[in-house]
């Protein structure tokens, strides 16, 4: 039994990151049904300033991780700004690969800054020790993933539930052409869009930095098994995408601890794949059929 | 209040609005009336700013000010709300939220004497404010689509088809609901394809055919005129001997 609740501990911990990956990818879907493949770079870009805030700078654990949100919101602005504006008339595979080519970029700025080496990534929570609680461990890292994710979910809900700014997305999202006639600046509103979506991204990194290892390549399988979470809750449902990321950790970890660790990774895709035959659209998407 | 002169507007190479110049004086309704592809969506496209680049020649003039050029979330400020066709609502948030999206440019706090407004307007849509838009029927999104246009307190408030798709009982409701609207200072410039309603309520109308007006005038010169008696209105004066037209009417503005 205590290897169980080990297990669901664990798989939330990861699943909170997924979780958190897949929101900012399904942030940027849904107003421009991109699917963000730069996403993952960005959260690890982001992270490694972190690092070199604390380590190379000595800039305190709390102060580093406020400014690498900044950061990320100005990185999130700069790559809309400079790669997905200038395109003229772009299709969706276009734009796919404008964020692909960006991808590539940052994780050679990345290489070409910091190396290829695995650094730790240094926070002032244990690995190990933690709360006991019948003879399940709880570290304290766990923990702050935990809440971390929790905390940064309700605060993206209450900001699309009660601000202007976030109901405006949300128009955006559904009807950029009303939305225009609402008087809204929606290109400023994609724009502001890539950068929550990079503040998402980097909580993300921030939080998988200490679990894995800080290197170029950290972000590659959160991505992946991010992306999956998203498509498994509906590209275009945020609560969906939250849930979809957090049964993708939980599935995954209690297939690697009972069954096979071997077909750890694999088993998330089979996930999906059948519950896409089910569902299509994803668990927690509702569509209404436009009235003629 | 809005001008437009000479305007000529093309999608790619094709011209679809030939020299277009209307007026619409304060406190009226106007209406363009016209065939599909005549360019009257295209015409409140553009002075809406929708489309880029548009129009090619011709100025457009709000007020006293120049808009063609202009942005869309900068015309709406000057005081210019637009109903799209179809609707257009946004589905999936609250009936409360798709009108606070028509109060988005304004920057004042009295948003709720508006909102009290449009119950009075539309007492439907009251009792449904937490519901989502998409699952209204159509002649509610109609309204929800006329009620988040007034949200910007608009000086001009152009309507593109509001009787698209709808029963002939809310399409009188509309049209009632605009003339009020327009009894309550709003001016209104309307896009309809139902002439016999259109020139109901308006005060001024346009014939648009393939991109130019070929008449304009007041509703009771326009339904005496014999084209638009035969084109528009379906009112035909000589009968066949075995009932029916052998010959096609030849259209005299051309």
């Amino acid at each position: 039994m205590v290897f169980f609740f080990d297990l669901v501990i664990g798989g939330l911990a990861i699943g909170a990151c997924y979780a958190l990956v897949a929101l900012a990818m399904v942030i940027i879907y849904k107003t421009s049904e991109v699917p963000n493949f730069a996403q993952g770079e960005m959260a690890m870009i982001s992270a490694f300033v972190a690092y070199a805030l604390i380590e190379s700078y000595g800039v305190g654990f709390w102060t580093a991780a406020g400014l690498t949100l900044l950061f990320a919101l100005c990185l999130g602005v700069v790559l809309e700004l400079a790669f997905l504006r200038p395109a003229k008339n772009p299709n969706i595979l276009g734009l796919i690969v404008i964020t692909l080519g960006a991808e590539m970029i940052l994780y050679g700025l990345a290489g070409w800054k910091w190396g290829a080496n695995q650094h730790p990534f240094p926070v002032p929570f244990s690995e190990y020790g933690g709360v006991t609680y019948a003879d399940v461990i709880i570290t304290e890292i766990n923990i702050w993933t935990f809440v971390t994710s929790l905390v940064m979910m309700l605060l993206l809900f209450l900001f699309f539930r009660y601000t202007k700014l976030g109901t405006a997305m949300k128009a955006v999202q559904q009807n950029v052409f009303a939305a225009k006639a609402m008087g809204i600046p929606t290109r400023r509103i994609l724009t502001f869009t890539w950068g929550l979506s990079s503040v998402t991204g980097a909580v993300a990194g921030m939080l998988i930095a200490p679990i894995a290892t800080l290197d170029p390549n950290m972000m590659l399988d959160p991505l992946l098994k991010g992306f999956a979470g998203a498509v498994l809750g509906g590209m275009t449902s945020l609560p969906g995408a939250a849930l979809g990321g957090y049964m993708l950790g939980l599935i995954e970890n209690f297939f690697g601890g009972y069954v096979s660790l071997e077909f750890k990774s694999v088993v998330a895709f089979a996930v999906i794949v059948l519950v896409l035959c089910v569902k299509p659209s994803g668990l927690l998407v509702r569509h209404f059929e436009r009235k003629v | 209040m809005l001008e437009t002169k000479n305007i000529e507007i093309y999608y790619g190479k094709i011209m679809v609005v030939r020299g277009l110049s209307l007026t619409v004086a304060d406190g009226e309704i106007r209406a363009i009336l016209g065939a599909n592809g005549a360019g009257k969506s295209t015409t409140l496209k553009t002075i809406m700013g929708y489309l880029d680049d548009q129009p090619d020649k011709g100025t457009i003039w709000f007020k006293g000010k120049r808009i063609d050029g202009m942005k869309t979330e900068k015309i709406v400020p000057l005081g210019i709300a637009f109903v799209p066709e179809g609707r257009e609502v946004f589905p999936e948030l609250t009936l409360r939220e798709n009108l606070m999206m028509g109060a988005y440019t304004r920057k004042d706090r009295e948003i709720q004497g508006d909102l009290d407004r449009v119950f009075n307007y539309f007492p439907v849509l009251e009792d449904r404010l937490k519901q989502q838009a998409g699952t209204l029927s159509g002649g509610e999104q109609q309204m929800l689509a006329i009620g988040r246009a007034l949200m910007s307190r608009p000086a001009l408030m152009m309507l593109d088809e509001p009787s698209l798709g709808l029963s002939p009982i809310l399409v009188t409701e509309i049209f009632n609901i605009i003339r009020t609207i327009n009894a309550d200072g709003a001016t209104i410039l309307l896009v309809e394809q139902n002439a016999r309603k259109a020139l109901s309520v308006a005060h001024h109308a346009f014939i648009m055919e393939t991109g130019r007006i070929v008449l304009e005038g007041p509703p009771e010169k326009l339904e005496q005129d014999e084209d638009v008696q035969e084109f528009y209105l379906g009112i035909k004066k000589d009968q066949s001997v075995r009932g029916e037209a052998r010959y096609k009417r030849k259209k005299r503005w051309r």
